[in-house]
C-alpha cells in the first residue's frame, strides 16, 4: 500500500466566468521514503492538486470527484477539524516563495513552537531547543540567535530553508513541496535541492516534489508524473522518462532542456499554449499542439501502460526524433 | 535615543510654529476690548483697561511677551474668570480624555472583531448588516444620532441618564467618572455618540486589512502547519491588520480630544469643547491660545506614540521611519 495515493481527483472551481477544472482526473501515488517529481507547465493544477491533499481548497474551489488516500485512510472529504490533525503533523507542505510564507510580524520562533504546539503538548523549553536543534539541521548557522530574529532578517534561501524546518519539525510521513527553489537563485536552489534529498532520506519520508522544471529532477527524483491541462498525461522511473519518453508532450518538454541538446542545435520548443481550464478540447487535451496529431485524438484518452495517448506505441523512438 | 531627541525637537518646532500661527490667528479675529468693557465706561477708564491688558502695544510685542510668558508655564489669564487660562482648561481635560478614552474603546473593541468577520465571511447576512451599520453610522449626522440616542435610551426607556457627568472615583490615583456606577450610566450615551463615525472607520479599516492579508502566502502556509483557526484568525491575522487601525485610532483620538464639541454641547458634559465654543464666542483670546497649544501637544505627543506603537507591531519599520 502506498502512503498517498490519488485516484480521478477532480478539483473545480465554480467562478463567476464558469467551472474551472483546474484538476480534472489526476492519479498519483507515493511511497514512503520515495521522491515523485510532478512536472508540467504553470496551470496545468499541480499546485491545486497539492492543496486538495492538504484539505487548503478554498471556496468558490471544492474537490468534487476522485479519492486521496493517505497511508490507507480516505481524506478528500475530511470534517475540517480532522484535517488539521493531520495537516502540519504528518502531511507537510512547502511554498513557493520563501519571502511571503512567514509572517512578517511574527518571530521565527513564535512560528516554529506553534507548529509543535498545535500538534502535541510540550513543555516550551524543549519544544524551543527542537525547534532550535532542527534550525541547524537545515544549514541555519548560529541556530540560536537565528530563533529570535524575524523573517526580514534572513535572505530568501534561508527563509526556505526555515519552511523547511517547520515542515519537518513534527516528523511528518509526507511533504508536498511546492517549486520551492523556483524563486531562488541557481546556486540557492542546488543547496536547497541537495539539502531536501538528504532528509527525506534520513527520515524515511515521503515527498512529492513539484516543478515546472524539468532539469531539477534528474538524480534527485524516483519517479515522475507528468502533469497537462488538469490530468496526469505520463508516469514513469525518472530514467525511463529522461531516456524514453512515450507522451508526445513528455518529449516536448525533455526536448526543450538544453543539457538534452547537442551543442549547437536549436532548443526545441512546444509550439502554442496550453488550452483555458474553463474549455478544454474533448479528445486529447494536448492535441492542438501535438505533432503527431491525427483523427483518432478527438476521442476522450485514458491512461494506459503509464501513458494518456493512444498512438505512444505507434511513435517513432525518442533518439531518432532528437537526431 | 537619536530618534527620540530629534522627533521631541521636531514638536517643539511644532508648537512653536503652531503658537504663532494661533496667536496671527486670534489678533485677526478681533478685538476683545469692545466685549470686555462696560459700554458706559469712561474714555480713560477704557484707556487704563487697554494698557493695562497690554492691548496697545504692537503685534510683534504682544507676541514675543506672550511667547516668554508660555515658556514660563504662564498662559495668561482669562478675560471672563480672570483666572489662569491654562488652569480652566486643565481642569475641564479630565472629563473630555474620559469621554473620549470610552469612545475609542468602544470603536476599537467593537469595530475590529466586527471587521474581522465581514471580511472573513463576506456576503454572509451577518457581514452584510455590519457593513449597511457602517455605511449608516458615517451617513447618519452626529448630532442627530445624539438626539436619537437621548429619545430612546434615556426619554423613552430611562435606562440612562439624558446628561451631564457622574460621580467620580478615583483608582491608582488616577480620578475618573469611569470608576463608579454612576458616571458609567452618565458617560455611556455621550460615549457612544462619540463614538458611532469611528466605529464604522475601524470597522471598515479592519475588512479591509482582513480580505487582503487573508489571501497572503503566509496565512496558508499557517493552515498548512495545522495551526487551529482560531490562532490564525487572533495572532496571524489580526497583527498584520493593526498598522492601520494604529494610526486612526492615534489620529482620531487627537480629533475626538479637540472636536467633541458636539456631544459636550448636547449632552452637557463640562468638557474642554464647551469650554473653547463659550470662549471663542466671547473672544477670551488667552482661554482660545492656551487650548489650541494644548491640543497641538496633545497631537504631538499622541503622533510619537503612534510611531514607536508602529514598531513594536511591525518588526520591518525601524523608528527612523525607514522601512528595511
Ligand atoms: N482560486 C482559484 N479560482 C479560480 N481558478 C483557480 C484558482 N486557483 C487555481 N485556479 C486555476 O487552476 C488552474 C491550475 O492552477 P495551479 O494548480 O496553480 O497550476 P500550477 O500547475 O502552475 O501549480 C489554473 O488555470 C488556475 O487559473
Ligand atoms: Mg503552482
Amino acid at each position: 500500500m502506498s502512503l498517498l495515493e490519488i485516484d480521478n481527483l477532480q478539483t473545480h472551481f465554480f467562478t463567476s466566468g464558469g467551472v474551472v477544472k483546474a484538476v480534472d482526473g489526476v492519479s498519483y501515488h507515493v511511497n514512503r521514503g520515495e521522491v515523485l517529481a510532478v512536472v508540467g507547465e504553470s496551470g496545468s493544477g499541480k499546485s491545486v492538486t497539492g492543496l486538495s491533499v492538504m484539505g487548503l481548497i478554498d471556496a468558490p474551489g471544492r474537490v468534487v470527484g476522485g479519492s486521496i488516500r493517505f497511508d490507507g485512510r480516505e481524506i478528500a472529504n475530511l470534517p475540517s477539524h480532522e484535517m488539521r490533525q493531520l495537516r502540519g503533523a504528518r502531511i507537510a507542505m512547502i511554498f513557493q516563495d520563501p519571502m511571503m510564507t512567514l509572517n512578517p510580524v511574527l518571530r521565527v520562533d513564535t512560528q516554529m513552537v506553534e507548529t509543535i504546539h498545535a500538534h502535541r503538548d510540550m513543555p516550551k523549553q524543549e519544544a524551543w531547543a527542537l525547534c532550535r536543534d532542527t534550525l541547524g539541521r537545515v544549514g541555519i548557522p548560529a541556530p540560536d540567535e537565528r530563533m529570535c530574529a524575524y523573517p526580514h532578517q534572513f535572505s530568501g534561501g534561508m527563509r526556505q530553508r526555515v519552511a523547511i524546518a517547520i515542515a519537518l519539525l513534527n516528523k511528518p510521513d509526507l511533504i508536498i513541496a511546492d517549486e520551492p527553489t523556483t524563486a531562488l537563485d541557481v546556486t540557492i536552489q542546488a543547496q536547497i535541492l541537495h539539502l531536501m534529498q538528504g532528509l527525506v532520506e534520513e527520515d524515511g519520508t515521503g515527498l512529492v516534489w513539484i516543478t515546472h522544471d524539468l532539469s531539477v529532477v534528474a538524480g534527485f527524483a524516483d519517479r515522475v508524473a507528468v502533469m497537462y491541462a488538469g490530468e496526469i498525461v505520463e508516469q514513469a522511473t525518472t530514467d525511463g522518462l529522461i531516456e524514453a519518453p512515450q507522451h508526445p508532450y513528455s518529449r516536448g518538454l525533455i526536448g526543450s532542456v538544453p543539457s538534452r541538446n547537442r551543442r549547437g542545435a536549436r532548443l526545441a520548443q512546444i509550439p502554442g499554449g496550453a488550452p483555458p481550464a474553463v474549455n478544454r478540447p474533448v479528445g486529447c487535451r494536448f492535441a492542438p499542439r501535438c505533432a503527431y496529431r491525427m483523427e483518432g485524438c478527438a476521442a476522450p484518452q485514458v491512461l494506459r501502460d503509464n501513458v494518456r495517448c493512444w498512438r505512444a506505441a505507434d511513435l517513432p523512438a525518442f533518439e531518432e526524433v532528437l537526431a | 535615543m537619536v530618534y527620540v531627541i530629534r522627533r521631541l525637537l521636531q514638536a517643539v518646532f511644532l508648537a512653536l510654529v503652531m503658537s504663532f500661527l494661533v496667536f496671527t490667528g486670534i489678533f485677526a479675529v478681533g478685538n476683545p476690548v469692545d466685549i470686555l468693557i462696560d459700554p458706559e465706561a469712561t474714555q480713560a477708564e477704557r484707556v487704563r483697561l487697554i494698557a493695562q491688558l497690554g492691548l496697545d502695544r504692537p503685534f510683534h510685542e504682544q507676541y514675543l511677551i506672550f511667547l516668554g510668558n508660555v515658556l514660563q508655564g504662564d498662559f495668561g489669564n482669562s478675560f471672563v474668570y480672570n483666572r489662569p487660562a491654562l488652569g480652566l482648561i486643565l481642569e475641564r481635560m479630565p472629563a473630555t480624555l474620559e469621554l473620549a478614552f470610552a469612545a475609542i474603546v468602544i470603536a476599537v473593541v467593537l469595530g475590529i472583531p466586527l471587521g474581522m468577520y465581514a471580511g472573513l465571511r463576506p456576503g454572509s447576512a451577518g457581514s452584510q448588516a455590519v457593513m449597511a451599520g457602517s455605511i449608516l453610522g458615517f451617513s447618519v449626522p452626529n448630532f442627530w444620532q445624539a438626539i436619537m440616542l437621548i429619545m430612546i435610551f434615556a426619554v423613552m426607556l430611562g435606562w440612562f441618564p439624558v446628561s451631564g457627568r457622574g460621580q467620580v472615583g478615583e483608582f491608582f490615583g488616577v480620578r475618573s467618572s469611569l470608576f463608579t456606577l454612576n458616571g458609567l450610566q452618565h458617560i455611556a450615551l455621550p460615549a457612544i455618540n462619540l463614538a458611532i463615525g469611528h466605529l464604522a472607520l475601524v470597522i471598515r479599516l479592519a475588512r479591509s486589512g482582513t480580505q487582503e492579508v487573508k489571501a497572503q502566502d503566509f496565512i496558508r502556509f499557517a493552515r498548512a502547519k495545522g495551526l487551529h483557526e482560531s490562532r490564525i484568525v487572533l495572532v496571524h491575522l489580526l497583527r498584520n491588520i493593526l498598522i492601520p487601525i494604529v494610526t486612526l485610532v492615534g489620529m482620531s483620538f487627537g480629533g475626538l480630544i479637540a472636536f467633541a464639541v458636539v456631544t459636550e454641547s448636547i449632552f452637557a458634559w463640562p468638557g474642554m469643547g464647551k469650554l473653547i465654543i463659550d470662549s471663542i464666542r466671547q473672544l477670551d483670546r488667552p482661554v482660545v491660545v492656551a487650548y489650541l497649544i494644548v491640543i497641538v501637544v496633545i497631537f504631538i505627543i499622541l503622533n510619537l506614540l503612534v510611531d514607536l506603537l508602529y514598531s513594536l507591531i511591525d518588526p520591518r519599520i525601524r523608528l527612523d521611519g525607514a522601512k528595511q
